[in-house]
Order: C-alpha cells, then sequence, then structure tokens
C-alpha cells in the first residue's frame, strides 16, 4: 500500500490561489465608479458580444473577469437567484448584499472542495437613490468579499490601475468623467482605450425600475471625446 | 451567513431562459394552479370568486392602444372600483386580462418576469411573436383550472420593432393564439366594445382618436354590461389607457383619460342615450 506524499494544507491553499491569479492575470481589467449620475462600470473588452457586465436585477449589476465560461456560469445563476426572489416575494427584497454573500459561498467552497478554483474575479453592484448609499462588492476567486468605497478595480493588473484611479478619482464625477478616466486608466501604455476596445455599462441612478444600460456605438465615442 | 444558496443544475436538468421551469425546480411548492381538492365542477364554488371584466386592444398609426374598464365584480357584487387590468409586459408590450382576477393577476406577474428573465439570460428580448407564443402556453398551463370555472382569457398587444407595426393578439381558454388584423376587446362586456371599434374604426388612426375611440367602447360596455364600469366622475376613477409605439410602453395620466372622458361626456351622447 502506497502512502501518499503528504502535503501542507499552507501549501496546497497557496497553489490553488496561485493558479487561480495566474488564471485571472492573463485577462484584461475593468474598472466601476460610482458617480454623480450612477455607477459607472468600464471594461477593457474587444467583443461586441460576450459581455463582462451585465444586468442582474433591477438596480444591481455584474461584471466579472477571468475566465468567461466561469464568470457568466456565475452571472445566470445570479440572475436565476435574483429573479425567483424577486417573484416569491418582492422586488425590493432582491438586494446586491445577499448576492454578494450568495456568491462568496460559491466561490469559498468551490476554492476549497474542487479539484480547480475558479479563476474569476465579480463584481456585484447596486445603485442607491443616493450616492452614500451606492455598493461595490468585489468577490475574489477564493470567495474573499470587499465592501468597496467610491471606485473599485478587478484584474490582473488591478493594482497599477489601483493606484492611479486612486490619484484621479473624485466622487463628483458624473457619467462622461468616469467614462473618460475608465479609458484612461485601463491603457497600459498611456493613450486612452478607444470606443472599439471598451464595453461600458451603467446603473443608471434616476431610473425607478430596470436602471441597467449599456453606453455603446456612437453615444460612447461621444462621450469619450467630450 | 443564512443566504440561499445560488441555484446550479446539471446540464441535463438546466430550465434554460424559462422561469417557469426554473421556478418549478428551485420551489417546493407546486407552479402555479388550482390546488387539489377544489370542486370540479363549474358553480359548485362556496363562494364568488373574483372576475375582471372588459377590455380592448386597437391598432392605431403608429402603434397599439389598450384599455381597461376599472370595475371587478364577485357574482353580483362589486368586488373592486379601481382594479387595473392592462399592464406593461416589457418595454414594448402589454398584456391586458379578463376573467378570474386572483389567477389573471398572478398570471401577468409570472408574464412579466418571464419576458424579463429571458431577456438577462439570452442578452437580447424576445420577439413579439415569440412574447405572444410564450404567453399562449401560460394560458394553456391554466386550462385545468379553465375547466373548473376560472377563466383566464388575456388580450396581448405591442410594438413589433422588426416589423415597425403595433400588432394585436387575443387567446381563449385552451391557450389558443390568434392575430388579429385591427382590434380586439374581450371579458363580459367585450362583445359591446367590439362592435363599437368596429363602426367606427379607420386604417391610420391618429393615436388621440385610437385613444378616444377605446374610451367610447368601454363607456358602450358600461351601458349595456352590469359588469363593466364607467368612468366614475364623482371619485374621479377612470379607465387604465396605454398606447405602446415605437418608443415604448407609456400609460395615460388619469389626468387625460379623465379629461377625454368628460369631453366625450360632454358631447352628442351617443350610445349613452339609448
Amino acid at each position: 500500500m502506497s502512502m501518499p506524499f503528504y502535503v501542507s494544507p499552507e501549501q496546497v491553499m497557496k497553489d490553488r490561489a496561485d493558479y487561480a491569479r495566474k488564471g485571472i492575470a492573463r485577462g484584461r481589467s475593468l474598472v466601476a465608479f460610482s458617480t454623480t449620475d450612477g455607477i459607472v462600470i468600464v471594461a477593457e473588452n474587444p467583443s461586441r458580444t460576450l459581455y463582462k457586465v451585465s444586468e442582474i436585477y433591477d438596480h444591481i449589476a455584474f461584471a466579472g473577469v477571468g475566465k468567461y465560461n466561469e464568470f457568466e456560469m456565475l452571472r445566470i445563476a445570479g440572475v436565476r437567484q435574483a429573479d425567483v426572489k424577486g417573484y416569491s416575494f418582492a422586488r425590493e427584497d432582491v438586494n446586491a448584499r445577499s448576492l454578494a454573500n450568495a456568491y462568496a459561498q460559491t466561490l469559498g467552497q468551490v476554492f476549497t472542495h474542487e479539484m480547480k478554483p475558479y479563476e474569476v474575479e465579480i463584481l456585484v453592484a447596486q445603485v442607491a437613490d443616493d450616492q452614500d448609499r451606492d455598493e461595490l462588492f468585489h468577490i475574489l476567486y477564493d470567495g474573499t468579499v470587499m465592501d468597496e468605497q467610491g471606485f473599485t478595480v478587478l484584474g490582473g493588473q488591478a493594482e497599477s490601475i489601483n493606484d492611479s484611479t486612486r490619484e484621479q478619482y473624485r466622487d463628483d464625477l458624473d457619467r462622461a468623467g468616469a467614462v473618460k478616466l475608465g479609458a484612461k486608466v485601463l491603457a497600459a501604455d498611456g493613450e486612452p482605450l478607444g470606443a472599439a476596445q471598451l464595453e461600458v455599462a451603467m446603473l443608471v441612478r434616476a431610473r425607478v425600475r430596470r436602471a441597467f444600460q449599456r453606453i455603446r456605438g456612437d453615444e460612447l465615442t461621444a462621450l469619450l471625446n467630450s | 451567513m443564512n443566504e440561499t444558496p445560488l441555484p446550479f443544475f446539471a446540464a441535463g436538468n438546466d430550465p434554460g431562459a424559462s422561469f417557469v421551469d426554473l421556478l418549478r425546480r428551485v420551489s417546493p411548492e407546486p407552479a402555479p394552479g388550482v390546488p387539489a381538492g377544489v370542486p370540479t365542477a363549474p358553480g359548485a364554488l362556496p363562494f364568488e370568486i373574483t372576475h375582471a371584466t372588459t377590455v380592448v386592444a386597437i391598432r392605431y398609426a403608429d402603434g397599439v392602444v389598450m384599455a381597461g374598464d376599472r370595475r371587478a365584480t364577485a357574482g353580483s357584487l362589486i368586488a373592486s372600483r379601481r382594479i387595473e387590468k392592462v399592464f406593461p409586459a416589457d418595454d414594448f408590450s402589454g398584456v391586458a386580462i379578463a376573467g378570474a382576477a386572483g389567477f389573471a393577476v398572478e398570471l401577468v406577474r409570472l408574464f412579466q418576469v418571464q419576458l424579463e428573465h429571458y431577456e438577462k439570460i439570452e442578452g437580447e428580448p424576445l420577439s413579439l411573436e415569440g412574447k405572444a407564443n410564450q404567453l399562449a402556453g401560460m394560458v394553456r398551463a391554466n386550462l385545468p383550472a379553465a375547466m373548473q370555472g376560472f377563466v383566464v382569457v388575456p388580450l396581448f398587444a405591442g410594438f413589433d420593432e422588426r416589423r415597425q407595426i403595433g400588432r394585436v393578439f387575443s387567446y381563449d381558454a385552451t391557450g389558443g393564439k390568434y392575430e388579429e388584423a385591427d382590434f380586439q376587446a374581450t371579458g363580459s362586456g367585450g362583445i359591446h366594445a367590439r362592435n363599437w371599434i368596429k363602426a367606427q374604426w379607420r386604417e391610420d388612426m391618429p393615436r388621440d382618436d385610437a385613444v378616444d375611440l377605446s374610451l367610447r367602447a368601454l363607456f358602450a360596455a358600461a351601458d349595456e354590461d352590469s359588469a363593466t364600469g364607467g368612468p366614475d366622475l364623482v371619485r374621479r376613477i377612470f379607465p387604465v389607457v396605454a398606447t405602446i409605439d415605437a418608443n415604448g410602453y407609456e400609460r395615460l395620466s388619469d389626468d387625460e383619460v379623465g379629461t377625454r372622458s368628460e369631453a366625450q361626456l360632454g358631447g352628442r351622447e351617443e350610445g349613452a342615450g339609448l
């Protein structure tokens, strides 16, 4: 009978974390801002059809970086969770905090129990009537939840982008300001990204029901040039 | 932390973009319908159930107008003076209900969530025809209840963005879906409303004329049918009227409907004096 090699739990966790981080670092980053007009999410994404940012519910949006099929699966599960909850109770009973917790549990479970961890980082954002109560939940591959204030950055280059965003972000930014700042901080070589490389969506504060709106095409170009 | 776990499904069991199938899988309670033990013969119920009555949908130059009176009845009693029977299904379509109110209101709620759910899961909305077919399936799922007397017959209308026209669909209790050329009315006063519209309808009517015609038709129905409510000038309760065109679903303000209703009453008393 052969004895399995002993590997310390610390080493197992570290290996898994390294694996997940490497996968995430291969993808492109995204950034979300709380602005006076609502929450603006700007992602580097040359695809017109495979979205990183999507609608979950009336005032809740989802964004993911890393492996597309994995965060897409999480997105669909989130939409299902929210729609069932809103139908069973009332629309106002659906909130981002509870959804973020459910995501954290799933990611934490997969990280410790499955063959391989998910190579994703996700964002659950909820827009409120006043800007102070906007919520940005940043959830890591191992289920760690961070409740971010003002802005958050997801993805492989998060640290450097985080530094430049912290210097330039102000909470009185409007929609156009946030889109331009996003295009600037996501660019690796200083030249802001153009409309063709960006996926932009926002949660519009002024809307009563479904607040999610994509900003694309001419509208995006106009904002970038404003 | 006692959050509900996220719903994940094995490949063979995945409900896809269907919210109704999703509900069946996650909810231990049975899907909406008649619980076991309810008497099976029509009329065998020990109480009167609430009925919603007359609704109309009329195609005009830019889209469709939908309207419904505000009365609900339970037997010979007025169950509600201000029930609403016309609802937005999504941004470009609306649904109006007649029949057993309890089932009909639930049907609308489920239908609204279904359209939104599909749009979010798939990333784009259903075609108008697709929405109409979805509703047909839901009406058909209510057939066992219809056999026991809880009939629900909705009207569905919307703006077809691909064809750039308004379209009207009617249903029967078995889930049969019928596209109407120009207009339709259903509910207990539907026949009176429909006759009125038939006499006055013209191709390419402007919006205002179509709105006035819908109010007139409801007035005619209220005149002949005790279960249909007319405009209530004392309590200021007026029909719910909505237009659906290229700009989407828009419910008319009570002020506008009130003004138009009063203008008609003050005019030549067609119908009213018969």
